[in-house]
């Protein structure tokens, strides 16, 4: 895992101390000594994580083997293993469900136009921030876009709702203007996805920018420097010093968007939707939330539910593996 | 990080002096390209800043100009009417006030739980915690899905209890990183062996040594925790079916997405209904900005350290 977030472009060999080579030898003991002795020493930190561990069984590890209802008959009085097998039929009906494709569709297109809109638009700012030297206007910059981060999603959403409603929001008035009727926004599918993506990028921004900005002042200055001396221009210097130095930071970003590609944001597609755009809002994990807690059809919900996360896994590893291949740069070497 | 960046800045301004004919050129082409930065800028500024004035400015506006449209960036006929309506209601109160519960309690649980697992984490004598640490990263990448999860809360007996809000999402992996990588980039392993020397175990170590060592990070995990508290719905939405549980959040998505207006009266005199279809529509705005308001008070103090936090999570790992 320790190389696993490296991001900084070229770290300085950690000096290592001289006790530690010594002790880094490879041990004589077994592992089963070893882990033995580190018991009896440190039994104080072992009882120190079981209850976060014992979280992550309950909470997390459980729920995995709990998802067997994807294939089964779930009743709620034999519980989970004791229901009836039913093998694939939930997947089979799902997949036969002629909600099916929109489904598939509509989450992929949003989570694919959400990537491709927030993953370059914080880099640009982010560097645009580091070519400035004022310190006053660069500090507002990044204190005003970094804000929306800290608001709710039910707020950013009734702010969206508010800023488009065609009766009192300011931008139907600003189109007004120029002479073009009101339109409902929030009422009309093919508006759905541009609300979504661009209200996403308006809150996360600044916050994804300060990653970026986190790795442009990890550059070596003599990079910059050198590159002045030999007359590249600022635009040059940008390209040629900054882009390569937060190439990895991108890299990791990139994977880890992709990566959620088909789990994107329920919360705020779910308060977004209205009877009116479902045709272009209704996603996956929506579909689940309804089917599984308002149907109360658990093994269908289940089934839906794991349907996209193994999809979403596989997403992940393929882009993971194609990102190392091409850059030399992958969540986990 | 700044200053050494701004100290090299500094210095490098001045060379356009000494190496004049190759710079002269570029200096006006960079001086171009600046400005247009500086516009890029200004303009992403005022993307952002507009909603939030144009909310803020309706909120402190009268009913009646609301209602017209007629405000836009600076209140028309001041009035703080809905700030008064907002705070007399007793759901949204209440709401308020079982945010603050679940903000400071799951705060609390989740900050010992993260830091009981980041510290034996970040030790390299701990045996397994390679192990264990994929171990969490896998849940990042894969989960059960949304009803395995319910059925686990259900069987728990947590359904409709307060815990269902605090405990479910107590620890976060990305906190776990961000404490882990502190504990083991800032505490020396030789402050541990002096600690034994004097006779610590390593509970005494984490304690005494450790906890008042790491209060920056303690600090930037503990406010990711209680913003997260504090804007999350959904937990609340699945898990909970008393009213009187019911977050502020929950409470804002019937009043603001939903419609459904809480503590008015009905009445059936015209004139009267007409005040209050208008007092609906500036209270949305000014709930926004009521329940905005704890963590963007806290938040321009907070804002370094979560810089620095973000930082040490996301450049070292």
């Amino acid at each position: 895992m320790s190389a696993t977030f490296e991001v900084k472009p070229a770290p300085a060999p950690p000096a290592s101390r001289p006790g530690e080579t010594a002790a880094r030898k490879p041990p004589r003991t077994s592992r089963r000594t070893q882990a033995r002795r580190s018991l009896r020493r440190h039994w104080q930190l072992y009882l120190l994580i079981i209850p976060p561990l014992a979280y992550f069984v309950i909470f997390k590890y459980v729920p995995i083997t709990n998802a067997v209802i994807a294939f089964k008959d779930y009743s709620p009085v034999k519980g989970p293993w004791g229901s009836d097998w039913v093998g694939f039929k939930n997947f089979e009906l799902f997949f036969q469900n002629p909600v099916f494709w929109t489904l598939v569709k509509n989450t992929f297109l949003l989570s694919v136009y959400t990537v491709l809109a927030s993953f370059p638009i914080p880099i640009i700012l982010a560097i645009a921030l580091n070519e400035i030297r004022n310190g006053r206007f660069k500090k507002t910059v990044q204190l005003v876009t970094y804000a929306p981060y800290f608001i709710s999603t039910v707020v950013v959403v009734s702010m969206t709702i508010l800023v488009l409603s065609p009766r009192l929001g300011f931008v139907n008035d600003a189109i007004g203007l120029f002479g073009v009727p009101s339109i409902d926004f929030l009422g009309r599918p093919d508006y759905f996805r541009h609300i979504y993506v661009w209200s996403d990028v308006w809150q996360t921004t600044g916050y994804s920018a300060v990653i970026y900005l986190a790795a442009l002042s990890g550059i070596d200055p003599a990079l910059h420097e050198s590159a002045r001396i030999d007359g590249a221009s600022r635009l040059q210097r940008i390209r040629n010093v900054d882009l390569p130095g937060i190439m990895p930071t991108a890299v990791i970003i990139l994977v880890l968007g992709v990566g959620n590609i088909m789990s994107i944001g329920f919360e705020k597609a779910f308060l977004l939707q209205n009877p009116l755009n479902t045709a272009q809002s209704e996603i996956i994990a929506t579909y689940v939330y309804k089917t599984g807690l308002l149907n109360a059809d658990f093994s269908m919900a289940t089934a839906i539910g794991l349907f996209n996360s193994v999809i979403n896994l596989f997403l992940l590893l393929g882009v993971n593996f194609a990102a190392k291949r091409i850059t030399g740069n992958g969540l986990w070497s | 990080m700044s200053v050494t960046l701004q100290g090299f800045r500094r210095t490098t301004e001045k060379r356009p002096d000494s190496s004049r004919r190759t710079t002269i050129e570029e200096t006006r082409t960079d001086k171009i390209f600046l400005a247009g930065v500086k516009i890029m800028l200004w303009l992403a500024l005022i993307v952002v800043a507009v909603p939030l004035i144009y909310i803020v400015a309706n909120s402190f506006s009268s009913p009646s100009a609301v209602s017209a449209g007629r405000v836009l960036f600076w209140p028309v006929e001041p009035s703080i009417r809905a700030y008064k309506e907002a705070f007399s209601d007793p759901m949204i109160m209440k709401g308020y006030l079982n945010s603050f519960i679940y903000a400071i309690g799951g705060t609390l649980i989740s900050v010992t739980l993260t830091i009981a697992i980041a510290y034996p984490l970040s030790r390299r004598t701990f045996f397994g915690r390679n192990v264990i640490m994929s171990a969490l990263i896998f849940t990042m990448l894969f989960s059960g899905g949304l009803i395995p999860t319910y059925l686990v809360v259900q069987d728990l007996g947590l359904l409709n209890t307060r815990w269902a809000m605090v405990i479910p999402s107590a620890i976060g992996v990305w906190q776990v990183i961000i404490a882990r990588t502190f504990f083991r980039s800032t505490i020396p392993d030789e402050l541990y062996e002096a600690a034994t020397i004097d006779g610590a175990g390593d509970l005494r170590f984490l304690w005494s040594i450790v906890l008042p060592l790491s209060k920056p990070v303690i600090a930037v995990i503990a406010l990711m925790y209680a913003i997260f508290q504090w804007n999350s719905y959904f937990d609340a939405l699945i898990y909970l079916k008393d009213p009187g549980l019911y977050p502020l959040q929950i409470v804002l998505r019937n009043v603001l997405i939903l419609n459904t207006l809480t503590g008015s009266t009905t009445t059936t005199n015209l004139a009267q209904q007409l005040d209050q279809q208008q007092l609906a529509n500036v209270l949305k705005y000014a709930l926004i900005v009521i329940s905005s308001l704890p963590v963007l008070i806290i938040y321009p103090f907070v804002a370094r350290h979560f810089t620095k936090g973000v930082m040490v999570g996301a450049v070292k790992g």
